[in-house]
């Protein structure tokens, strides 16, 4: 399906000619009742391995999070530690309703604009320069760029030459360099758009957004690139003989042939909106940035350690993350599973 | 396929307006970081003005200020034996599963696609807990506490764990692409499990492992979170985390941050430019499946 998979597609068809011979198409994979005793123990050592790595510094840890999030432990001494039950909850819903509600509200912003806004755009360059038009390679090479820095690197370029107060770009585009009537991006508590109360989105968390769209095109981009090259030629064909236009054509034949992409691209969207992490604590977590990753931390990176609330904010965290976890391996392995 | 000059014409002008908007925020760091901060900051044009002086000062300043030659010393031990080790890893699994079917097949394999897609911070709270219970011994080097914690050893591992998940989806991806003749063939030769991984599929998988090693180079290199939470020690933080050093409580020095981070992304843009092709097969085979 991609370039990088073309060599080894080449070599299997070849392969595919000589096995056509062969009545019953066979399964590919051996089966492990068929090996020695030391070969087993071999494969039992090369997945036993990584295996017990990752589940015991990511899986366990997961499972704690959701133990940890009943309790009400400082982290020093298990002896301390004490069950409450949904205390956490409940207070995550009223004393800390302000905290959580912001935190969710600025999730959400993410994923609204990396979606509405950025998504489109790098589906649009793609499509675009799928057509080969002048200077292609070096268009892709230019949006592409952002997505191979680091979100904290990305926060740090932006805060020292796009927001900063005295000589950034905004404030020297808008004449607003002087003493007095500096524009603060980062700073003071405005807001751009109030939905209910205080609930809304800052003018400081639009400013941590924008780079995330910057960084977000090419990321878009280059997947779909990817899916557009793949898309059988003769579709393009049939649609144009067919007389339907740009739009249509786009619209109705190979958007629905991109949907493995198309499946993709929300499945990254969904988790890069819910890991914004790296980018607000560089900019030293302004005023109405919080998002849930900074609350699960805060505990942590600050003075007091409280384990429950943070875990309890984690739990949070996970849980909208493996709504679209389940939801996407479901797609993606049923159709392993047909296939083996 | 564009047969339309006026629509062509529309989008090489589209394109030319956003590439010049992409590029504005790497433009600006690179000029301000060859400009000081006393110029720039008083000129109402901001660094867009006229430049008097241009100096490497500011490069000197984070490179000292920064204490930039420990932090790079640090990133490497870092970053190489974890893509290494990565890759070591996830390929033994993608080997296990795409080759061989037994019970739990698939049930790995999301195992580990699923694991990668967690937000870090979902996990952080134990896992702080479980960095700070398990001791390190004597010998182990840039241990700073004699835990996990803090250890290099213990950022190593984080990075192998996590990334871990991705890797072994696109190389099982690459690896059921391989013809299955070739593990019958050397079978019947009488080679070991062992060997059919490490000289027959292996060299095979070369294309995916670049792919994967460079992708894998600049996602640990520019790792932030783990670093800034787990070994949280000034000294011992690779060199993208010890950036915020660079920023001070209450006054920035925006031309010093740029020039920081222009050191800082200069490996990032050389393996980008040199190895640009691997980057995109990387991130689009991962979107594929094999």
């Amino acid at each position: 399906m991609t370039s990088l998979q073309n060599p080894s597609n080449a070599e299997t068809s070849t392969d595919a000619s000589e096995d056509e011979a062969s009545p019953s198409p066979r399964k590919g994979r051996r089966r492990y009742s068929l090996l020695t005793g030391r070969d087993r123990r071999v494969l039992q050592a090369m997945v036993g391995i990584p295996t017990f790595l990752h589940v015991m510094l990511i899986w366990v840890p997961a499972i704690a999070t959701l133990l940890l999030s009943f309790t009400n432990w400082n982290g020093f001494r298990f002896d301390t530690m004490e069950f409450v039950g949904l205390r956490n909850y409940r207070q995550l819903f009223t004393v800390f309703e302000k905290d959580l509600y912001e935190a969710l509200l600025n999730n959400t912003w993410v994923l609204i604009f990396l979606f509405v806004i950025a998504t489109p755009l790098g589906m649009l360059v793609a499509y675009i320069l799928d057509k080969n038009l002048r200077g292609t390679a070096v268009y892709q090479s230019i949006f592409y760029f952002p997505v191979v820095l680091s979100l904290a690197v990305v926060g740090f370029i932006w805060k020292s030459v796009i927001y900063s107060p005295r000589q950034g770009i905004l404030n020297v585009a808008l004449g607003r360099t002087g003493e007095g009537e500096q524009i603060s991006w980062l700073g003071d508590s405005e807001q751009v758009i109030t939905l209910v109360g205080d609930y809304g989105l800052s003018k400081n968390f639009l400013a941590i957004i924008v780079p995330m769209i910057w960084r977000h095109v090419g990321y878009i981009m280059v997947l779909y690139l990817a899916g557009l090259k793949a898309v059988d030629p003769s579709l393009r064909e049939a649609a144009a003989i067919d007389g339907s236009n740009e739009w249509q054509s786009f619209k109705n034949v190979i958007f629905p042939s991109l949907k493995p992409v198309n499946v993709v691209i929300l499945v990254i969207t969904v988790i890069e909106s819910l890991r914004v992490f790296d980018i607000i604590d560089v900019l030293n977590n302004p005023i109405g940035t919080d998002v849930l990753s900074i609350l699960v931390t805060e505990s942590i990176l600050g003075e007091s350690s409280n384990v429950g609330r943070g875990s309890a904010y984690g739990v949070m965290l996970l849980l909208l993350c493996f709504t679209f976890v389940i939801w996407y391996l479901r797609s993606t392995f049923r159709e392993d599973d047909a296939a083996s | 396929m564009i047969n339309n000059r006026r629509t062509q014409l529309i989008a090489q002008i589209f394109l030319f307006f956003m590439a010049a908007l992409w590029l504005l925020p790497i433009f600006g760091m690179v000029i301000s970081a060859f400009r000081p901060y006393a110029e720039t900051s008083t000129d109402p044009a901001g660094f867009f003005s006229w430049p008097d002086t241009l100096t490497l000062d500011n490069f000197r300043a984070a490179w000292e200020r920064g204490n930039m030659p420990r932090h790079w010393f640090v990133t490497f031990l870092v970053v190489i034996p974890a893509v290494i080790l990565v890759l070591f890893f996830s390929s033994m699994v993608a080997f296990a599963v795409s080759r061989y079917s037994w019970k739990f097949n698939i049930a790995l394999l999301m195992l580990f696609t699923a694991g990668n897609l967690l937000p870090p911070q979902s996990i952080i709270q134990p896992l702080f807990q479980i960095y700070n219970r398990i001791p390190l011994p004597e010998f182990a080097p840039y241990s700073n506490s004699g835990e996990l914690r803090g250890s290099l050893i213990g950022l190593i591992l984080i990075h192998v764990a996590f990334q871990s998940g991705f890797c072994t989806f696109v190389l099982s991806n690459y690896m059921k692409t391989l013809p299955k003749e070739l593990n019958e063939a050397a079978m019947v030769d009488g080679a070991s499990l062992w060997r059919q991984y490490w000289q027959i599929v292996m060299p095979l998988t070369r294309p995916a492992l670049g792919a994967l090693a460079t992708l894998e180079f600049a996602w640990i290199y520019n790792d932030y979170f783990w670093a800034v939470v787990l070994v949280q020690k000034g000294n011992d933080l690779p060199i993208t985390s010890s950036l915020r050093n660079l920023s001070g409580e209450f006054f920035t020095d925006d031309n010093l941050v740029a020039a920081g981070s222009l050191i800082v992304v200069i490996p990032t843009i050389l393996i980008y430019l040199a190895l640009r092709r691997q980057f995109i097969s990387g991130l689009s085979v991962g979107a594929s499946k094999g």
